[in-house]
């Protein structure tokens, strides 16, 4: 197969340096200037049916500052569409409004940025298809399949400089294909072939098991009642689990002191995960950059469950400053980018025998919250879910809705967690391509509420 | 004073000259080609704690390229508008549309070159409310909001948004389009949290849903500045609220939950490329065949649903969608049975269906795909007063916090922030963590009270998430109160 070449390797962190030099030599009096730059180059193809439905190529790059002078600041952001003089002459207007702008707004008490420079690079460029060539192979590997779904590949790159001289850059080349075989209506294998370097035989292998998964999805499905069902949920389902409780608060400092977290039972003492849960930040093994938009480097990891119990959490430079504690590099959302849940014991290639009878559930969809206080979830089953019997696949099963609390699934019900986490890259593309991953074992439950 | 470059920023891109040049830029030697040009400004405000958070602007411009021929699709997306950048981006979709050739779903081109103007009402131009005064109305609110140590955590938001876009086209037979719309969003926010030991509830204004097109007016549109004391006040009576009672039940839905309602399980279901199955991947299928159009009895005969991009304010309104088919109202339910599906040019052409023109991009950097719009339940008969009074046991229930259902968009479980037990045909006091569950393809034909138009009210929802590549764009609904029998009701986990 032909490979793409990367756009440059440091060709946009070169053009990153010289815009924000240029800015830095235009800044009055004492003002600060910090900035970000997110970017990409991203062919995608998107198909259905195994036919292309959409397919084409993103180039963005958007320049994002905040201008400081003592405790007041204003921020904004331009696009740069890579001629250098209408970049500055951009960025020059974008100061003067800013500058207007901070003329009307009082001493930002929770104001915290890194002034200790902290510089680090870090480039991965991979082993891509050219997307003329990932085409053929995917149309190739979908012949006679009904295979949906998109691919995206390129650089991503993100950038932090500020006017004290810190540079960071982080910059790599993936591609991510996120497809299934669609067998009939809602019955379907869903898969993902992602990373750095393509090669034929790994992406054969994802195929094969795609193909396998459909073929089982053929029996007659099963249509299960509300009721408690023993239950494995997948990697996968894991994630649309974690997905939730992150995003929601469930580790980030400011929703643990305003008690918007679903872990606030847990904060005050009245639950528990189980001892066989361990929770972390895991930056170092994870595929995002390890800078924030303030300049602060991440540490490897941070502990933010362990063993079932509340550990530290995830606390932006806002949040160091409103509560009065150290920011661990988190960035103002404050959740985890790189998620790591460490393996358990139950062999991962045994989990059939593990379950025995119950549900395998392959993947989840549209978590939420029904009683967010008491970490209360809810959601559908998707995709690959089947009954088994004694560790064989006895049917598919018609989507199901969930309805139960972390604190029973993660908590009370878990049995165990597999003894493999599988890397999970996300494949989200709102707004730019995600640098978000996650390592994720499967999770056996003695039981699982399902209600609709 | 600002500085002399600061017109760069603010300067329209949309202008004669910028379409002339995409004109000589597109080639006429293909089946058609087009330029999307959005050129986007806004302002994020919000006061949280009684301190301002940081001020943000975003300055956001690029165009999308689109070339059909010889049976290919190819787009290229790019922020360079300068003559060499844009050919750049010619010859990149050029290039897609010769790779994709003979492999297409369908390389039908849009049907148009349209012509033609729009503009959002603006009756009180923005800049009349300048950035001291926006700020200080938002530290009015917050002080308004903070007004108990159970309030844990409150804030007030102002986003402000200028869209300007340009659509130029052209054929091989020198046929060619021009169409230019700006638009003019405004986007207010509020919320209190209140908190008791393990029990957090939080009230909102709309759940964000209160906005829409046009200038200041937007804000006293829907009483932002009188709604922080009723939203901070109403936090705390959540605190010691007896839970939502649990069983099969009548409800009440209030618009600001009725939108959400609409828009899960009448909105995506309809939409085409679902249908069709582009979203099978992502967002998902749709319980919803092409057999059922025409057919499906798809609620009581009281629901009846347009598709409506011409409501003057509402957040989805305008002129042309992004493939240029003018937007026109069309009924998609009428009597409670299902007409039409919600599918542009495109999607009409590939499943020989009759559809509405909402092909819409979020952004430049992302093609067109099927988006709802606005949707919006059209009014009946009843006053709330009449629908309470006829509810022997039942919910009120306000605000959407909560939503989920299945990749078929069939079923459902919705909480909202607020509710109020109805017994008797009276209502009798507040309830917390309210929620419900159903089958949408049920679900509707258990509508018996749809309220008049005194309740009737013009919101939208900011962000819907669709598409791969993902795309988050603004819909605009509005409904009146609606009351549905035999529901399953719940409350907070014990």
């Amino acid at each position: 197969m032909s490979t793409s070449t990367s756009t440059s390797t440091r060709g946009q962190a070169t053009y990153f340096d010289e815009l924000v030099t240029a800015a830095t030599a235009k800044l009055q009096g004492s003002e600060v200037l910090l900035a970000n730059l997110a970017g990409e180059h991203t062919d995608f193809i998107r198909l259905n049916n195994n036919d292309v439905r959409q397919a084409g190529t993103v180039d963005q790059q958007k320049l994002s500052i905040d201008l400081i002078d003592g405790k007041r600041h204003v921020g904004g952001s331009i696009n740069l569409t890579s001629d250098q003089a209408n970049d500055e002459a951009r960025l020059t207007a974008l100061l003067g409004q800013l500058r207007d702008q901070r003329r009307l707004v009082a001493d930002d008490p929770y104001l915290m940025y890194n002034t200790e420079p902290t510089s680090t690079e870090s480039i991965k460029i991979g082993n891509i298809p050219a997307p003329d060539a990932a085409l053929a192979d995917i149309r190739s590997a979908g012949q006679g399949k009904d295979l949906v779904g998109i691919y995206a590949s390129g650089d991503t790159y993100n950038g932090f400089a500020n006017s004290l001289g810190q540079r960071n850059w982080f910059q790599s080349s993936t591609f991510n294909l996120d497809w299934c075989f669609y067998l009939r209506a809602d019955k379907a294998a869903k898969n993902l072939y992602a990373g750095f370097d393509w090669n034929d035989d790994a992406f054969a292998r994802k195929v094969d098991w795609s193909a396998q998964q459909v073929a089982a999805l053929a029996r007659d499905p099963k249509d299960l009642g509300p009721g408690e069902y023993r239950t494995y949920l997948a990697p996968r389902a894991m994630e649309e689990v974690m997905s939730l409780l992150s995003y929601y608060g469930a580790f980030g400092k400011r929703a643990h002191e305003t008690k918007q977290s679903p872990f606030l039972r847990m904060l005050a003492g009245d639950a528990t995960l189980s001892p066989h849960v361990s929770i972390s930040e895991n930056t170092a093994g994870g595929v995002a950059p390890n800078f924030q938009s303030a300049g602060f480097v991440r540490p490897d990891a941070v502990d933010l469950v362990i063993n079932g119990k509340i550990g530290d959490t995830l606390v932006s430079p806002r949040s160091a400053q409103e509560y009065g504690v150290a920011t661990n590099g988190a960035h103002s959302g404050e959740y985890p980018e790189s998620l790591a849940i460490a393996p358990g014991s139950i062999p991962t290639d045994g989990v059939a025998e593990a379950l025995g009878t119950g549900l395998f559930v392959g993947n989840l969809w549209y978590t939420n919250f029904s009683d967010m206080s008491a970490c209360r979830t809810t959601g559908m089953t998707r995709f690959a879910t089947f009954w088994m019997e004694s560790g064989e696949i006895v049917a598919p099963v018609n989507v199901l809705r969930f309805d139960d609390t972390a604190f029973n699934m993660l908590g009370t019900q878990l049995e165990g967690l597999t003894d493999e986490a599988e890397v999970l890259l996300d494949p989200s593309t709102y707004m730019e391509r995600s640098t978000a991953s996650a390592r994720l074992p499967g999770a056996l439950l003695s039981s699982m509420r399902f209600v609709l | 004073m600002s500085d002399s470059a600061t017109g760069l920023l603010t300067e329209p891109i949309v202008d004669t000259a910028i379409a002339d040049r995409l004109r000589a830029v597109l080639p006429n030697d293909v089946d058609y080609a087009s330029a999307r040009v959005v050129d986007e400004q806004s302002e994020h405000l919000m006061v949280r704690q009684n301190t301002l958070e940081p001020i943000f602007n975003e300055f956001d411009t690029g165009v999308m390229i689109s070339i059909w021929n010889g049976g290919g699709l190819g787009y290229a997306a790019t922020a360079d508008l300068s003559d060499a950048g844009l050919r750049r981006a010619v010859a990149t979709a050029r290039h897609w549309a010769t790779v994709t050739a003979g492999s297409m779903v369908t390389a039908t081109p849009p049907p148009h070159h349209p012509t033609g103007t729009y503009r959002s009402p603006v009756e009180v131009d923005w800049d009349t409310l300048p950035l001291d005064a926006r700020l200080e109305l938002l530290h009015q609110q917050s002080r308004l909001l903070g007004i108990d140590k159970r309030i844990v955590d409150w804030s007030a938001s102002l986003t402000r948004r200028n869209v300007d876009t340009l659509l130029v086209t052209r054929g091989r037979n020198g046929e060619s389009g021009e169409v230019e719309q700006r638009f003019r969003f405004v986007y207010p926010g509020m919320r209190a949290t209140a908190n008791e030991g393990t029990n957090t509830q939080t009230r909102t204004f709309g759940a964000n849903a209160f906005c829409g097109q046009g200038g200041a007016e937007v804000l006293g549109r829907f009483g932002f500045g009188d709604a922080a004391n009723r939203v901070a006040n109403e936090a705390l009576e959540l605190l010691t609220a007896p839970n939502c009672p649990s069983g099969v039940m009548d409800i009440l839905l209030a618009p600001d939950q009725m939108i959400l309602q609409i828009h899960e399980s009448i909105g995506h279901p309809l939409e085409l490329d679902r249908i069709l199955g582009d979203e099978r991947n992502y967002a998902g299928t749709s319980f919803v065949t092409p057999d059922m159009f025409g057919e499906f009895q798809y609620g009581s005969e009281l629901l009846n649903v347009s598709f409506d991009p011409t409501v003057p304010g509402q957040l989805a309104s305008y002129g042309f969608d992004d493939d240029g088919s003018p937007a026109t109202k069309q009924l998609l339910i009428e009597n409670g049975v299902l007409k039409r599906g919600l599918g542009g040019a495109i999607s009409q052409e590939r499943s020989g269906l009759d559809g509405v023109s909402n092909s819409r991009a979020a952004s430049w950097n992302r093609p067109p795909i099927d988006r709802m719009a606005n949707l919006n339940v059209e009014p009946g008969d009843s006053t709330v007063d009449e629908l309470i009074g006829s509810i022997e046991n039942g919910v009120y229930m306000h605000t959407n916090n909560s939503w989920s259902i299945d990749d078929s968009r069939n079923k459902f479980q919705f909480n909202c922030e607020y509710g109020q037990k109805i017994e008797n045909g009276e209502i009798v006091g507040t309830v917390r963590n309210p929620g419900y569950r159903g089958i949408s393809r049920n679900f509707w034909t258990n509508l018996t009270g749809v309220a008049d138009k005194h309740s009737f009210t013009v919101m939208g929802t900011p962000n819907c998430g669709k598409g791969e590549m993902n795309q988050m764009i603004g819909t605009g609904h509005a409904s009146p109160a609606c009351k549905f029998s035999d529901i399953e009701v719940f409350g907070a986990e014990a």
